[in-house]
């Protein structure tokens, strides 16, 4: 869907900012909000760059820079941390090669920490793209991201 | 009417779908269908049944007997034996049958009751289907409210209740919904706060996918009662499953007149939104959440005014917790004095605990308020896993307290835990065995806070920062001794001066933990070389 045809769905209210920072950026195929994104979300509501910058950069749901075709959003909250999630962390930057916030020189995986995700029953858990895996091991970690990496 | 002969209920939530429930109800459809089974057996989706980490989760009644962990691999050998046969396959069933999941209906001497108020139709009827609600007296309480009720009246019977917000900060709702109909302005908004992000939290998740309708009657009622037109339900932007169910939910309600103008034939009009958040824990605080329904950064807003007389847009607010509102319809179908058979004096009703860490069975409960810890813990959660030693717990989220062995036998609620300088808060037990780190955990709770202090106040944004840096200094055994001092006194200026709760409720975790376990803290203080 074009930047325009996104912008058109929602009226151009304030309250509207949100829907519209996340459907940019699903529609990105790099999973973030471009600077055209948001010139653009702060010309159809008539805000200034700056106050729609500052709106997108307050939540962490939202990046500025682009990221892997999969996020990897590992939950660091204390359930999943009383489980082990600290080794999984390190396991993850280790065989990914990057640090938080980075993402793999093939752009395939990006690593992220999240906040609880709530499913804290299967804790460590973690999230790629929209899909939740938790009761992690290392071993189960590399069947995962072997399986995303052909599937690309 | 179709008669079927057995039910096969599957639960599709966040947690089972990740263990692959679509691949076995697929597979379950297509060998009962084989089998030539399709006309007397039905599959039926439903929410969670409330077990977590075992897997796909599927019930066969009228027996009542729970299945885990099943794959799509044993589903020929389930059908065949079970629902062909007629015996029970032995091989995947709970093993220990588990008192929490038993209802009323389902009572069977032996096994402890579960009072259900909040989740009465979680896990049992299809959260897709608002025929399955209304069956089971859905929209009864609104009808009720609508046609036999004035406001005002249904303003007094939630007063007479008792019932206090079950987000946390337990503020009368009665009370709340008096002040919103009192003030003046003639525009007032209905707001569902769904923005769960207490960790160890995740019983709202479970309301919204599992009975969603119940959460569309809640906000009618309450609309009702205070006067207003518009509700809006601000969920977490990660909870997929919720919006979509939320969405449909509305739709049908729609479709049936249950929301738009004229409900029912009545003067009064709804109409429901749902607005999707985009991950800060601080939009949980109800301005601040407020602030980011209107588009903007989710900083709180001064109080007063508060949200009752000057909320959304300015106009009148009401801003109530998921299980809070999910409580209403119940109250209004079955009454005050009904809803006051549960739970304590000082805190009647219900609470919907979240069960975590190292406990054998993991998972959500609902039980009257006044349970104690050890109840909570050993009946319900089923104990230590492997037989380890109770070492304490947290209680109530990142914001709450640690509890050590001696705070076992205390009765929970609102009330009572407030007179151990514990909360209740959102509900979450993280239980910790013997060989749990506190400082790790400490740790890993002001890491949190950290990450999600807003920056708008100076307390906050900088407390924040120099607890970490304290606390990683105890993780990595370099502690000084002066640091436990540093930790009550820093986190003590955040709670008297930070502009909202999220500064405030540092102090809580902090002063519990040095409480019970100050000995094992001293001992990550880095010893001096003699």
């Amino acid at each position: 869907m074009s930047r325009e045809a996104i912008l058109k769905k929602f009226e151009p209210s304030l309250d509207n900012i949100l829907y519209i920072l996340h459907e940019l950026q699903d529609n990105n195929t790099q999973h973030y909000i471009s600077k055209e994104d948001l010139k653009a979300c702060a010309e159809y509501l008539n805000l200034p760059y700056s106050y729609v910058h500052g709106v997108a950069t307050f939540y962490t749901m939202f990046s500025l820079k682009p990221r892997g075709q999969h996020i990897i959003r590992l939950c660091d909250s204390p359930p999943c941390h009383l489980m082990g999630s600290a080794s999984l962390l390190d396991y993850l930057k280790k065989k990914l090669n990057i640090e938080i916030g980075e993402t793999t020189t093939d752009s395939v995986f990006t690593l992220e920490l999240s906040s609880c995700l709530g499913v804290c029953g299967v804790a460590p858990a973690m999230m790629i793209n929209d899909e939740m895996f938790g009761n992690l091991t290392p071993e189960k970690v590399d069947a995962i991201l072997e399986e995303r990496r052909k599937s690309r | 009417m179709n008669m079927v002969r057995s039910h096969v209920l599957i639960s599709i939530d966040a947690g089972t779908i990740m263990a692959g429930a679509r691949a076995v109800e697929e597979a379950l459809v297509k060998e009962i269908a084989s089998q030539g089974l399709a006309e007397e057996i039905a599959v039926l989706e439903t929410g969670s049944i409330g077990i977590t980490g075992r897997g796909v989760v599927v019930v066969v009644y009228p027996e009542g007997i729970y299945y885990a962990g099943v794959t799509p691999n044993d589903v020929p050998e389930l059908v065949e034996e079970h629902l062909l046969k007629g015996r029970p396959l032995k091989r995947l069933m709970l093993a220990e049958a588990p008192k929490r999941y038993v209802i009323k209906r389902e009572k069977t001497g032996l096994l402890k009751e579960q009072p259900r108020v909040v989740l009465r139709n979680s896990g049992i009827i299809n959260p897709e289907s608002i025929d399955e609600y209304i069956a089971a007296q859905g929209y009864e309480a609104i009808a009720k409210a609508l046609t036999s009720m004035t406001p005002e009246e249904v303003i007094s019977e939630v007063k007479s209740s008792g019932l206090s917000g079950r987000g946390g900060a337990s503020f009368p709702t009665g009370l709340k919904w008096e002040f919103a109909r009192k003030a003046p302005d003639p525009e007032k908004y209905i707001i569902c706060n769904a923005d769960e992000g207490e960790p160890g939290t995740f019983k709202d998740r479970l309301i919204l996918e599992g009975d969603p309708h119940k959460l569309i009657e809640g906000m009618l009622i309450a609309g009702y009662a205070v006067g207003a037109q518009k509700g809006f339900v601000y969920i977490r932007g990660e909870y997929t499953l919720s919006t979509e169910r939320m969405e449909k939910a509305i739709t049908e309600a729609k479709a049936y007149g249950l929301l738009g103008a004229h409900i029912l034939d009545s003067d009064f009009s709804f109409d429901i939104f749902i607005m999707k958040g985009a991950g800060a824990y601080v939009c949980g605080e109800e301005t601040a959440l407020i602030e980011s329904l209107e588009g903007r950064r989710g900083h709180p807003r001064n109080k007063p005014p508060y949200p009752v007389t000057e909320g959304l847009w300015g106009k009148p607010t009401i801003v109530n917790n998921v299980e809070t509102l999910a409580n209403i319809p119940e109250i209004i179908k079955n009454g005050a004095t009904w809803f006051k058979a549960y739970g304590t004096e000082k805190c009647p009703g219900t609470k919907v605990y979240t069960i975590l860490g190292h406990v054998a069975t993991p998972g959500l409960i609902e039980t009257e308020m006044g349970t104690t810890l050890r109840d909570i813990i050993y009946e319900y959660g089923g104990g230590i896993k492997e037989g380890k030693k109770f070492k304490g717990a947290l209680v109530g989220g990142a914001a709450g307290a640690f509890l050590g062995p001696d705070m076992l036998d205390v009765q929970m609620d609102f009330v009572n835990l407030k007179e151990y300088a514990a909360v209740l808060g959102s509900g979450a037990i993280l239980v910790m065995n013997e060989d749990a780190s506190i400082v790790e955990m400490l740790k890993s709770v002001l890491h949190f806070f950290k990450h999600e202090s807003c920056g708008h106040c100076v307390p906050c944004r900088l407390g924040t920062a120099q607890l970490v840096e304290i606390v990683d200094r105890l993780a990595a055994h370099e502690g000084k001794k002066e640091d436990l001092d540093k930790l009550l006194k820093i986190s003590k200026v955040m709670r008297d001066t930070s502009f909202c709760p999220l500064g405030q409720s540092l102090y809580l975790p902090i002063s519990s933990a040095l409480k019970y376990f100050k000995d094992e803290i001293l001992s990550h203080v880095k010893q001096a070389a003699s």
